[in-house]
């Protein structure tokens, strides 16, 4: 007898291979390598997560009891995969164009980017799957259970709760270890698709393992299993047509809208011609995975004792033969079948449940978008691992109250009944254009309220939930709402019947109040994108209008969403593709709908679309507004969609011309104004120059003292005037490329520690300067004086215009692409906007506030790093004014390459 | 006869692959038809037809499917779209 002990072990191995699975595969994925992980090979497999315990265990109970039925479950899914041209493919279309994270982020987003309906949709997916998950649990439990009954050396049986209970603890612990180690933007996981891929072939094998032992080892043959069946109490085939297709109809449903095949078959799907190998591989692997049930079931029948649990035949079998090994390995295939399917379950519910109740209740307390302080990146991550764990830990509740009595099969039907209410809202919103939010909402519901009334509630037996009177005489008395006989139809089999109602009644509701409501703008394009999604795949989704937009504002939102590197190269990648230097593009529709894919795979599209148009404002009136204009043909609509790009075209054109003429204009001011004040500073010292030595001059008898006092005056004044001469002098041998560079080898901490001290001055204390001294080993060669010149430039700019109380200058590196950026970043109230785009032009001071200097320092800087094949430029979006020094590479070498 | 070869040499292609995809298209109908086909079975008399031949019959049309489905998706070009639009089935007008 294989003993207890031998159990755990071989299963506490199993669970660490595919912890290294998975580490190896998402290793593998990040380091670029593994194009075999997305072979459609692993894609076919991973869809396998369909056949959970309920496949393993349950469908040779369900065989016991009812034949052939449990084919049914398997053929629908079938039906759905060779007809894959029709709406799985639309479906994977969609979910790669709309980067689209769970079933609840498409029928949101197809329905106007409701978040209304997206809760909705979340909260029926748990209510759906809790119980799905308790039946895993039990699974487990009953099969461990078994061993242990069968195991004389074992003192006492381990307690069922307990076991179950570490189970649920260490699948939680693998789905959050391995389904949220990044916000990926497109939410892939490729340790979680690995290893399930891996438990996929585990879990066939062992059932054709233990169906060929059956046959062969022991019927005796082909032949003999056939006598055998027919021999069988399920020898006979007498099925009612409405339960046959009823059950096939629902597990089709049941298959595209379970929320963990949607997660694997459209979220982690990596190419949509993968479809095409999964359009035969699947289906012959739900065909293997069915072909011994009825050997199985039949055999178990015979062979066992009377009362044997037909779900655990395919367990009891191999053990009461002795064959340990087999047992063993039907426990693993048991066990793998349960832990797949609660993994991607957990992963596909938190990400619903992060993305459209955790998120938006938490923009929404702590005040919004732009003003939240805080990385959301983090929240978003601690958002999903608590609602794995939330979600694991309600299927093991689910368990312990419903004291895993009822027969697998039974509580597999009434979970998959449950989400196939999402199914006309999801077909209609795919093939059905005039299919609208209030539509959908409303069929949802009233599916959910039948499904919940004729089937959910009624499944915990009679009086439990439900009072027998209810059962007998309806709610209230009325006859005709018996949840088994509703509107009168009686006799028929309680779930064709549930099934029946909630799917007739759903899909009326919706049709019907979609017909007679009208959809909101967002809804109708949304809607032509869904439909239609094959003529424009790469097309807009809501046409942004940024008239409003502020780029820096976005950009601030977006580095804390998606994190400052990405936000920064997201956002400069944008501005070049537009022609434009620096970090701030312009806010076009495209970028903005760029923006808004991107932040959808963080936060999901219904939050990234309300912050988004918390930003830019008015979005929606807009598209509203062209709604409205067009309202009749499609024609029509293009035609004034494309008008209003052209618009907008030329607003921008208009504004760029405006802004333009803007900068003109403010230069010929600061000409004017320095003009004035080059005359008023080469004036002062010129009078005083002028008073004194005339005092010298005329006056005979002064002191020493005082001769010298003013002597030293006049020098003084002198100095001033040679600076400021100086200036001019040099930016304009700068300007006119006569500069000769003076190329020397430095290294890069020396040159700031010059800088630091020619700009401190004499009050050191007032500025404090942030370094990390490590990074700062790096070797330049240039013309270091001018290098240094710059920097001095920034430092001393920073303390005269910084106004913290305490102000702190912060100077980081950074590498990026070969080049060396040197960031001087401090902490007052930075540049407005506005100024930006001035600020490096000569005669600029920003305000008019405690300057001393001529406004020619940045003037000078920009023109030193143009000379020396760098560049200086202005980084908006930080804790305040900040400068980034970018030396390429031809400059900047690692200290320990060159030779100091 | 000097028939331009290019041209019906593309056109046949293109009308081969369009009538693969609505092969493609009317796979599951024959499915079903197929997977319907047992309830007619043994209703003649009290003679109730047997599991074994049901299950033998119904693992032979699962086989078919498979086979077709992977004849019929080998067959779609790859990365192909969908039938331009005056093809397209399901169009509703808004």
């Amino acid at each position: 007898m294989a003993t207890l002990n031998v159990l755990v072990l071989v299963c506490l191995l199993y669970v660490a291979f595919l912890f290294a699975v998975a580490f190896g595969a998402d290793r593998a994925a990040r380091r670029g390598r593994g194009t075999w992980l997305r072979s459609p090979i692993i894609y076919t497999l991973s869809l396998s997560i369909y056949c959970t315990a309920w496949t393993f265990y349950g469908a040779v109970g369900f065989a016991a009891r009812s034949g052939l039925e449990y084919v049914t479950i398997y053929l629908g899914p079938t039906l759905v995969m060779v007809g894959w041209w029709w709406t799985l493919r639309k479906m994977v279309r969609v979910g790669r164009s709309q980067r689209i994270t769970s079933i609840a982020d498409l029928i949101s987003s197809r329905y106007g980017k409701s978040n209304t309906l997206a809760v909705f949709v979340t909260l029926l997916a748990v209510i759906g799957t809790t119980p799905y998950i308790a039946l895993q649990l039990q699974s487990v439990t009953l099969s461990f259970a078994t061993f242990a009954a069968s195991d004389p050396t074992a003192a006492e049986l381990p307690d069922q709760q307990s076991t179950a209970l570490w189970v649920a603890f260490g699948l939680a612990l693998f789905t959050i270890l391995f389904g949220t180690r990044n916000l990926d933007a497109n939410e892939r996981h490729h340790g979680v698709v690995m290893a399930i891929a891996l438990e996929a072939v585990v879990k066939l094998f062992a059932l054709l393992a233990v169906g060929v032992f059956v046959v062969w080892g022991l019927a005796g043959g082909v032949s003999e299993t056939l006598a055998r069946i027919d021999a069988s109490p399920i020898a006979d085939w007498n099925m009612t047509g409405s339960r046959w297709i009823g059950l096939t109809m629902l597990s089709a449903a049941a298959f595209m809208c379970l929320p963990r095949m949607f997660q694997v078959m459209v979220v982690e799907n990596e190419n949509e011609d993968h479809l095409r190998t999964a359009a035969w591989a699947f289906p012959g692997y739900l065909m293997l995975m069915s072909l011994f049930v009825i050997p199985i079931a039949a055999l178990g029948l015979q062979t066992l004792p009377e009362g044997a649990n037909p779900d655990l035949f395919v367990l009891t079998l191999p053990l009461q033969e002795g064959r340990d090994g087999l047992a063993i390995l039907s426990f693993i295939g048991g066990f793998s079948s349960a832990t797949s399917m609660v993994i991607v379950a957990a992963i596909a519910l938190s990400t619903m449940v992060s993305n459209h109740v955790v998120m938006p209740v938490w923009l929404w307390v702590t005040g919004g978008t732009a003003v939240v302080s805080g990385d959301v990146r983090n929240v978003a991550l601690l958002a999903r691992r608590m609602s794995i764990a939330g979600i694991v830990l309600l299927g093991y509740l689910y368990f312990r109250m419903s004291g895993g009595g009822t027969a697998l099969a039974a509580i597999g039907l009434v979970s998959f009944a449950g989400l196939a209410q999402f199914l006309p809202a999801l077909m209609g919103g795919l093939f059905w254009r005039a299919a609208n939010r209030t539509g959908a909402l409303a069929g949802l519901g009233v599916g959910f309220l039948v499904w919940l009334y004729c089937l959910f509630l009624p499944s915990f037996g009679p009086s439990a939930i439900l009072p027998q009177d209810v059962f007998d005489n309806g709610l209230m008395g009325l006859n005709w709402l018996r949840p088994q006989a509703l509107f009168g139809a009686q006799g028929m089999d309680p779930l064709v019947h549930a099934v029946m109602w909630s799917m007739l009644l759903n899909t009326a509701v919706f049709v019907f109040v979609s017909l007679v409501t009208f959809p909101q703008p967002v809804e109708r394009l949304q809607g032509a994108q869904f439909v239609n999604v094959f003529e424009h795949s790469s097309g807009a989704a809501t046409g942004w209008s940024g008239h409003l937009a502020r780029s820096e504002d976005l950009m601030i939102m977006s580095q804390r969403i998606i994190g400052a590197r990405q936000a920064q190269a997201l956002f400069s990648g944008a501005a070049q593709r537009q022609g434009l230097a620096g970090y701030l593009p312009e806010p076009t529709p495209d970028f903005l709908q760029e923006l808004e894919r991107e932040l959808s795979g963080s936060v999901g599209a219904a939050t990234a679309h309300a912050m988004i148009s918390q930003i830019v404002g008015g979005a929606t009136v807009s598209v509203e507004d062209l709604m409205a204009v067009a309202d009749e043909t499609a024609q029509i609509m293009e035609y004034s969609s494309k008008l209003e790009a052209k618009t907008q075209e030329q607003e921008r054109t208009a504004r760029q011309l405006r802004a333009a003429n803007e900068k003109l204009t403010q230069i010929s001011v600061q000409k004017d104004a320095f003009l004035s004040q080059i005359s008023h500073e080469l004036r002062t010292p010129m009078t005083s120059i002028r008073a004194f030595s005339e005092i010298l001059r005329d006056t005979g008898e002064l002191r020493p003292a005082e001769q010298a006092k003013y002597v030293t005056i006049i020098h003084d004044e002198t100095i001033r005037l040679t600076r400021l001469l100086d200036d001019l002098l040099d930016l304009s041998v700068l300007e006119n490329g006569q500069v000769v560079l003076n190329v020397q080898t430095g290294r890069l901490g020396d040159l700031l520690d010059r800088a630091v001290s020619a700009a401190g001055g004499d009050d050191r204390a007032a500025l404090q300067i942030l370094r990390d001294r490590d990074d700062e080993d790096v070797m330049l060669t240039t013309d270091l004086d001018r290098l240094v010149q710059v920097f001095i430039n920034v430092i001393s700019n920073a303390r005269k215009y910084c106004d913290a109380a305490q102000p702190v200058l912060t100077i980081s590196l950074k590498r990026e692409e070969g080049s060396l950026m040197i960031d001087f970043i401090d902490n007052g109230s930075g540049i407005p906007t506005n100024q930006h785009s001035v600020i490096f032009e000569k005669f600029s001071r920003i305000g008019e506030i405690k300057a001393d200097g001529a406004g020619l320092g940045l003037a000078i800087c920009r023109e030193i790093m143009a000379r020396i094949g760098g560049e200086i430029t202005y980084l908006p979006g930080q804790s305040g004014a900040a400068f980034r020094v970018i030396l390429p590479e031809a400059i900047a070498s690692e200290a320990h390459a060159a030779p100091a | 006869m000097s028939a331009k070869p290019g041209p019906v040499f593309l056109e046949r292609r293109t009308y081969r692959r369009r009538r693969t995809a609505d092969a493609a298209r009317l796979l599951p109908f024959l499915g079903v038809v197929l997977i319907g086909v047992p309830l007619l079975w043994g209703d003649e008399s009290a003679e109730m037809a047997k599991t074994t031949r049901v299950m033998l019959y119904l693992f032979l049309v699962w086989v078919l499917l498979a086979g077709l489905s992977a004849i019929i998706s080998r067959n779609l070009d790859k990365g192909e779209d969908d039938a331009p639009p005056g093809e397209t089935p399901t169009r509703d007008d808004m």
